[in-house]
């Protein structure tokens, strides 16, 4: 039996099907994120498992129990909000207390809670400010102590980070995985930030126009992504992926292994520069953009119009106009029918 | 030098020109109140005199005025809660739950205080007497509320939108029910615009004349009719005119002293952002 359970759900806006029958198994203690570009649904899926928006067909079941119609008040789960939502007019203690305080819970069980909570979080200090008085990191904080204090059956998280700068949303990432650990609290994460899905996640939903593209551990998406959209979605820079109608000359390399193939993908890392009448194919460097760690190499393909990246750990001294040969590592296409869906992973 | 003060001083003249203009029929009622009537219609007016409580005396002799200020202070209170009650579910399902509709309820909530009240006097008037209201604080008190609702959503509309809705879906999601919500978050988020909606409406109500005149005789008359009763029928007698209203109004003018600032804020809702 699993924990929480979404049984066809959808959401209608006017005549737009925002979320189109979607069905998912979340087991207890997992994290899982809901990623997806901007408008595919990821926020308004969470938002009808937190009931602040009312879903319109199917149902969802929390530990065995049907949640579809219960007031959000009652479904036992927590929010972290992107704009953290804190109550203005209480003092951090108070805003952590809240729940609790509303739920009659006793004096001296609150002042431990909270207390914990805050050792946590490192908000000892600031329990009597108001929220005003914090930085923004700190006030992402006292919202996700809210949510602990109150240990509730899931924790939900709708782009908790995307309000903090980078440096800082490194370091607040590196602590909600640290907590999660901890806590071993059912989860739920909304981000569309692939690099908060890929490093937080047990599990990662692909959410593209209001529909699940493909749910999976991290590295399985990665390494197997079902479709176009989710191979390209998935990792960054994206994967270079070509029709082998626009470039025939791949055809050669993909060989007749599948014969429904209509594209080839291949990851950067995958994609090695030679020099000049090396390699399979030939190109031009376009652009070379040095990251320290990494060196990506963006280079037009002779007689295709398309542009294809590489990305290499050693340094280049290639400048944009310098003529290239391009070799594939065999062995690492992805491979996708006409209509965007994976053959299969040859190795 | 004079040059470089000039602007400011032109300023502060015609500013105290124009407050002395609007102000100067109240001073001249407070201190007609203090004179006899001969006093009163002295021409050229006396502004040096003896003041003397005559005519106050004569005014509380005459007529009870603690009945009217008793039933002033239950009407535009009892109004105002009432108001209140009804406004701010109306206003916070406006504000956080807008419609397609929201904007043109509100519109035509507003297009009803648009309408001279006369317009509605004889509908009102043969309903009170139907049910039996005619002369009862019940009347005045459902009247005067009614005439103030639009308005009340209205200010109080402004106040709540600019509450964010995070935070509210945030005390849900913390086991708050709608009441609890209510109490928790939006009124002391919202204290400043309901104390500035409650007090404009009380004062509104305290003044309102009217409905008190049309609907309301010597039971449930107001402080207005008691103004009023001085008007007529033996003439006009000023000094006891002006010692009657100053009576009412006295009440009224104090509240509003007290709480300028809330009414200031209340008026200038939503216009400095």
């Amino acid at each position: 039996m699993s924990f929480l359970q979404l049984k066809r759900v959808e959401k209608l806006f006017g005549n737009l099907r925002a979320i189109k029958g979607v069905d998912l198994t979340i087991e207890k203690g997992e994290f899982v994120v809901f990623v997806g570009p901007s408008g595919c649904g990821k926020s308004t899926l969470l938002r009808m498992i937190a009931g602040l928006t009312e879903i319109d067909g199917g149902s969802v079941e929390l530990d065995g129990r049907d949640i579809t119609k219960l007031a959000s008040s009652k479904r036992d789960l927590a929010m972290v909000f992107q704009s953290y939502a804190l109550y203005p007019h209480m003092s951090v203690a108070d805003n952590m207390s809240f729940a609790l305080r509303l739920a009659n819970v006793d004096k001296a069980v609150i002042n431990e809670k909270v207390g914990r909570a805050a050792e946590i979080l490192n908000l000892s200090s600031y329990l009597h400010r108001t929220p005003k008085e914090l930085s923004g990191g700190q006030r992402q904080r006292v919202a996700i102590g809210r949510a602990i204090v109150r240990a509730p059956k899931v924790f939900l998280f709708d782009e908790p980070l995307s309000n903090l700068d980078a440096a800082l949303r490194g370091q607040t990432r590196v602590e909600i995985a640290k907590l999660h650990r901890d806590l071993g609290a059912t989860t739920i994460y909304v981000t569309h930030d692939q690099v908060e899905a890929m490093t937080l996640a047990d599990r990662v939903v692909v959410l593209r126009d209001g529909a699940i593209e493909q749910v999976g551990a991290p590295l399985a998406l990665y390494d197997r992504p079902a479709n176009r959209f989710v191979a390209q979605f998935i990792g960054t820079p994206q994967m270079n992926i070509f029709d082998i109608a626009a470039l025939p000359s791949l055809a050669a390399i993909v060989g007749s292994r599948s014969a429904d193939c209509a594209a080839v993908g291949v990851r950067p890392e995958n994609v090695r520069v030679r020099q000049a009448g090396q390699g399979a194919l030939s190109g031009q460097v376009e652009l070379v953009e040095s990251l320290g760690a990494d060196t990506l190499i963006h280079a037009q393909l002779a007689g295709a119009g398309a542009s294809i990246v590489a990305r290499q750990s050693e340094r280049t001294a290639l400048r944009p106009g310098d003529a290239v040969g391009i070799d594939l590592v065999p062995n690492a296409f992805h491979l996708f029918d006409r209509a965007g869906q994976s053959l299969s992973l040859l190795h | 030098m004079l040059m470089k003060h000039l602007p400011l001083l032109v300023r502060t003249v015609v500013a105290w020109a124009v407050t002395l203009l609007i102000v100067f029929p109240l001073i001249w009622l407070v201190i007609t109140a203090f004179k006899t009537e001969q006093q009163a219609i002295a021409i050229p007016p006396q502004l040096f005199f003896t003041p003397t409580m005559e005519s106050f005396a004569e005014v509380n002799l005459r007529s009870d005025y603690l009945l009217y200020a008793k039933n002033s202070v239950i009407a535009s209170f009892v109004s105002t809660i009432l108001g209140l009650m009804i406004a701010a579910p109306a206003a916070y399902s406006m504000a956080f739950f807008r419609t397609k509709r929201t904007r043109d309820i509100l519109m035509w909530m507003l297009s009803t205080k648009m309408m001279p009240a006369v317009g509605a006097l004889v509908p009102v008037y043969v309903m009170a007497q139907t049910v039996g209201l005619l002369d009862t604080l019940t009347a005045l008190t459902i009247v005067f509320m009614l005439s103030n609702l639009p308005i009340m959503v209205w200010m109080l509309y402004s106040g709540f939108k600019d509450i964010p809705p995070d935070i509210l879906e945030a005390a849900r999601m913390d086991g708050a029910n709608v009441w609890l919500e209510f109490l928790h978050v939006i009124r002391p988020l919202a204290m400043g615009s309901l104390a500035s909606t409650g007090l404009l409406c009380l004062v509104m109500s305290w003044n309102e004349a009217f409905w008190s005149l049309n609907l309301s005789s010597a039971k449930a008359g107001t402080l207005a009719t008691l103004i009023a009763s001085y008007s007529s029928p033996e003439g006009l007698f000023w000094a006891k005119l002006s010692a009657a209203s100053l009576m009412a109004i006295a009440p009224i003018v104090v509240v509003g002293w007290f709480s300028q600032k809330q009414l200031v804020q209340g008026l200038t809702f939503g216009a400095v952002k």
